[in-house]
């Protein structure tokens, strides 16, 4: 795996994993990771709904993407799944394909392609922070590290996600009348918020809109504690003075916002990092909380994993592509259409969807 | 400067005026002195010092950062200061162990030389976080655009110790950052500081709007009659310093100090008193249209041209003060002999009296108002937008007593009406916002709103309209195509006067009517959006053309 070994190598890393606009394709093993389209076995990351489609003949993923795709698209979202646990190595045709915690969402994954000495890691959606409701993120040495760029310009630094939390229990505190309605991605962020909520000792009930219900409670089932829940709907407003709901960002401006006091409209993202990003969605408190690394995480982790060729799929590619090449890295971006879109498709009427 | 970078961080999101006065009085009850006294100076445009060139953190950051990466997260973010503090490198190996203080930031700013300000700078930057970094890059660039007005945090300070905003307003020419007497006193720990201020603002008196049914009620012979001129409204101020120097203020009539803007009427005002009246441009003794003192407003810098070409002048009303005695305790028609004394004495030419509307019914007064030039007015007739009535009897009280002071604007429907969306015109001006809606208050669910009333394309210069566009530019909050929401808030937003034909009623409208012919007729930078016209105003109007007596000069409120 070694870099140094090229010459031992029979393959080029492009014949391994082989780059296409709907994911990349490993023919010797006769799979895609992450395709955008449907395809006859699919390797999936996680659950966020750019990188798990419906629709595949096969499907390996870990156990709790497998559960998040059913709860999203019903029992029927594949031909047949086989479930993959962290850190067990399988065999597919010639390759061996082996999945390490990503530490963005429950249950997401890396995913190591292994051939000839030659390793490929494909980190899906990742991020270097700790987060309670996730496992976190592994390093994996390799060769070629195809990394996402979701936050790949310096400006974006996410910073401690509890001192983001404290600011909102302060502005809970400055204003006891008003609701906070913190506007969060319906699988993984929604969760990671409640968790954070809870670790800062707030211990009130915290309500829900509608389309967070099935996948937080699936994180409960799970074991990770998120306290007392409560639908907001059927709530009354005298009820929800000095209230925090979360909800998916697609609400935070539609008619659904009207049954709360005066609310406080928040937003956590990377994206509220940037004010006109946070201007832009009419936020009032934005909470910079990602579940994607930050510009410090990608290069730190591309450093750390040893590859000597970075390829990015999605986000900000020139940015990090230039970064590498800087570090006289071999580096090229991926034109995958359609990862990373979670602005459009929040996926609120679904349940479940890309994140940032 | 964390906690003062949380507070403006949070201030540049927050829309309504009541909760950004609670951010505000919350970050003052619960920050130490000095602290809080120099945030109060940030929020309020109390400190000088100067100011940073962006060159200066261009070339900061360019020593720090590659070229690439920098033009692109300059591209993505689109401002500087944000741009410059979220990538800035912050070496955990160089970052100082303290994080300065508000104070140690404003205090060695006002001492540090040029050449030392980048070093300084880029150690605080070390020490900062991302909204720290932000904060400060804006503050000494001069950039805080928080939406929050002198006023405003005033009266967030003044709401610690229950007080009025007024009782700030009096002493605040006396008082130097960081106030700490000021806090003493509204946490109730000490005396009412002493003005020391020489030359202070008193709070303005101001007029109503008055109805065609307030006549009835109303005696002729109680009132005086002047014209009611259409410049700007001052205070000018003359005292004398401890070393016997005379000192003189010119202020708005919110308080903001505006001497600076007109060095040529200040230094006509030798004698000490104060003055309340009529900033005007005057040429050859006639005195100019609003639109001639507008553009004496829009320059920036007050250059010998400009005061040559633009004279500035006061046509006096009132006397409050006259050498070191009170008069505001004293009737209007008292007060209004020692002005005239007081000017006859003052002997400037830039100074003079208001004349008196001399009638005896008010069908007389009326007649002098349809038609000022032959009502003694002469010349300056075009600078009249009314008539201003002041009961013999009024003392000079602050605020808006009922019944004392009124005005009767003249005919063209008018209304000032707050700027809310814009959008790019056509043709020769597709590169501009020039299409613009306005609204009025009204009562909302939540308090007043403001509700659209109409859209103008046209009524104002080119060069006016270059003035917009900036504003609009500077102050878009939400995009919809081609179509721009402008920042419309209370204390912040741009007021149209608008003019039109007639008012109908529709039901396409939110507002329920739609005005006929619409124009801009002035531009008023210096109108606070609160003081805009409500519907009811609107509705006043619109059931009086109704009912056939459009022709009677409806009185416009102004709120
Ligand atoms: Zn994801
Ligand atoms: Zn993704």
């Amino acid at each position: 795996m070694n870099s140094k070994a090229v010459g031992l190598k029979a393959m080029r890393p492009e014949d391994l994993l082989t780059p296409t606009p709907s994911g990349v394709c490993c023919r010797t093993g006769g799979f895609h990771i992450d395709p955008t389209r449907p395809v006859d076995k699919a390797v999936i990351t996680h659950g966020h709904s750019d990188h798990a489609r419906p629709g595949h003949g096969a499907v390996l993923a870990t156990e709790e993407t497998l559960d998040l795709m059913r709860l999203r698209y019903g029992d029927n979202f594949a031909g047949s799944t086989q479930v993959a646990k962290p850190g067990e190595p399988l065999t597919m045709g010639d390759v061996t394909v082996t999945f390490h915690p990503a530490g963005h969402v429950l249950g997401s994954a890396q995913i190591a392609v292994e051939h000839g000495g030659l390793r490929i890691v494909a980190s899906g959606d990742y991020k270097d922070a700790p987060d309670p409701t996730c496992a976190p993120f592994e390093l994996v040495p390799c060769d070629v590290f195809i990394t996402e760029a979701t936050f790949g310009l310096p400006v974006f630094r996410h910073g401690d996600a509890s001192g983001e939390i404290a600011r909102l229990l302060h502005s809970v505190a400055v204003f006891p009348e008003r609701a906070h309605l913190v506007g969060a991605y319906s699988l993984g962020k929604a969760q990671r918020v409640i968790a954070l909520i809870r670790q800062a000792g707030y211990d009130r009930p915290i309500y829900l809109h509608g389309a967070l219900e099935t996948i937080t409670r699936y994180y409960q089932q799970r074991g990770i504690d998120l306290g007392v829940l409560k639908p907001a709907r059927g709530a009354d407003k005298a009820e929800l003075a000095g209230a925090i709901a979360l909800c998916p960002p697609s609400s935070l401006q539609d008619l659904w916002t009207r049954r709360f006091p005066d609310p406080v409209p928040c937003f956590a993202s990377g994206w509220m990092r940037v004010r006109a990003r946070a201007r832009q969605r009419g936020v009032e408190l934005p909470l910079v909380i990602s579940d994607h690394a930050d510009w410090d995480g990608l290069t730190a982790t591309i450093t750390a994993t040893g590859a000597s060729e970075i390829w990015v799929t999605h986000g900000q590619e020139d940015a990090l592509v230039h970064w590498s090449r800087l570090r006289g890295l071999k580096a090229r971006p991926l034109a995958i259409v359609g990862y990373g879109d979670e602005d459009e498709n929040d996926g609120t009427a679904a349940g479940a969807g890309g994140a940032s | 400067m964390n906690t003062f970078a949380e507070l403006l961080d949070r201030l540049a999101y927050e829309p309504g005026r009541n909760n950004k006065l609670r951010l505000i009085a919350d970050y003052l009850r619960t920050t130490p002195d000095p602290e809080r006294g120099f945030a109060l100076a940030a929020l309020t445009g109390a400190l000088s010092f100067q100011h940073a060139k962006a060159g200066v953190i261009r070339a900061l950051i360019a020593e720090r950062t590659d070229p690439v990466l920098f033009e692109l997260s300059y591209d993505y973010v689109g401002d500087l200061s944000e741009t410059v503090a979220l990538m800035w490198p912050a070496d955990p190996a160089k970052r100082p162990n303290a994080v300065p203080s508000l104070s140690e930031v404003i205090e060695t700013l006002a001492t540090l030389g040029k050449a030392q300000l980048p070093a300084q700078l880029a150690r605080w930057l070390d020490a900062l976080d991302e909204t720290g970094r932000w904060a400060l890059l804006k503050l000494v660039t001069g950039g805080l655009r928080i939406g929050v007005s002198a006023r405003l945090a005033k009266t967030a300070a003044a709401s610690l110790g229950n007080k009025e905003p007024n009782d700030i307003e009096i002493l605040w020419p006396g008082l130097a950052p960081p106030y700490t007497e000021l806090f003493a006193w509204l946490e109730g720990r000490a005396e009412k500081p002493i003005s020391l201020d020489s030359a202070p603002f008193r709070p303005a008196m101001l007029a109503h709007a008055i109805e065609d049914s307030d006549f009835a009620s109303l005696d002729p012979a109680a009132f005086t009659a002047e014209w009611k001129w259409d410049g700007i409204r001052i205070q000018a101020v003359t005292g004398t310093a401890d070393d016997g120097q005379a000192v003189t203020r010119l202020y708005s009539r919110t308080g903001e100090d505006i001497t600076k803007a007109f060095p040529d009427l200040a230094d006509a005002l030798r004698l000490p008193g104060a003055i309340d009246g009529e900033l005007l441009i005057v040429r050859d003794r006639r005195v100019q249209s609003f639109n001639v003192l507008q553009q004496r407003l829009n320059r920036k810098a007050v250059t010998g041209k400009l005061l040559a070409d633009f004279p500035a002048h006061l046509r006096a009303y009132d006397l409050l003060v006259d050498g070191t005695e009170d008069l505001r305790a004293l009737p209007f028609a008292e007060r209004r002999k020692r002005l005239q004394a007081f000017i006859e004495k003052l002997n400037s030419e830039r100074v003079d009296l208001s004349p008196l509307v001399p009638f005896d019914t008010w069908e007389a007064l009326a007649a002098a108002r349809a038609d000022p030039a032959t009502a003694g007015a002469g010349t300056d007739a075009d600078a009249i937008e009314g008539i201003m009535l002041k009961r013999r009897d009024a003392l000079y009280l602050p605020g808006r007593p009922k019944g004392l002071w009124w005005k009767w604007k003249r005919d063209p429907l008018v209304v000032d009406a707050v700027l809310m969306y814009a959008q790019r015109g056509h043709g020769k001006r597709s590169s501009y916002y020039s299409d613009y809606t306005f609204g009025v208050w009204t009562t909302g669910e939540s308090g007043d709103e403001l509700v659209p009333v109409g859209k103008a394309y046209f009524g104002f210069t080119d060069e006016e309209l270059h003035r917009i566009d900036r504003f609009i530019r500077n102050n878009t909050i939400e995009r919809f195509g081609p179509v721009r929401e402008v920042t419309h808030e209370p204390d912040r937003g741009l007021v149209f006067e608008v003019a039109f034909e007639g008012l109908q009623r529709s039901t396409r409208h939110k507002s329920g009517l739609a005005m006929r012919f619409p124009r801009i007729s002035r531009l008023r930078w210096d109108k606070p959006p609160r003081e805009a016209d409500r519907l009811e105003t609107l509705q006043i109007i619109l059931e009086k053309i109704e009912a056939g007596r459009s022709g009677t000069s409806p009185a416009v409120a102004e709120n």
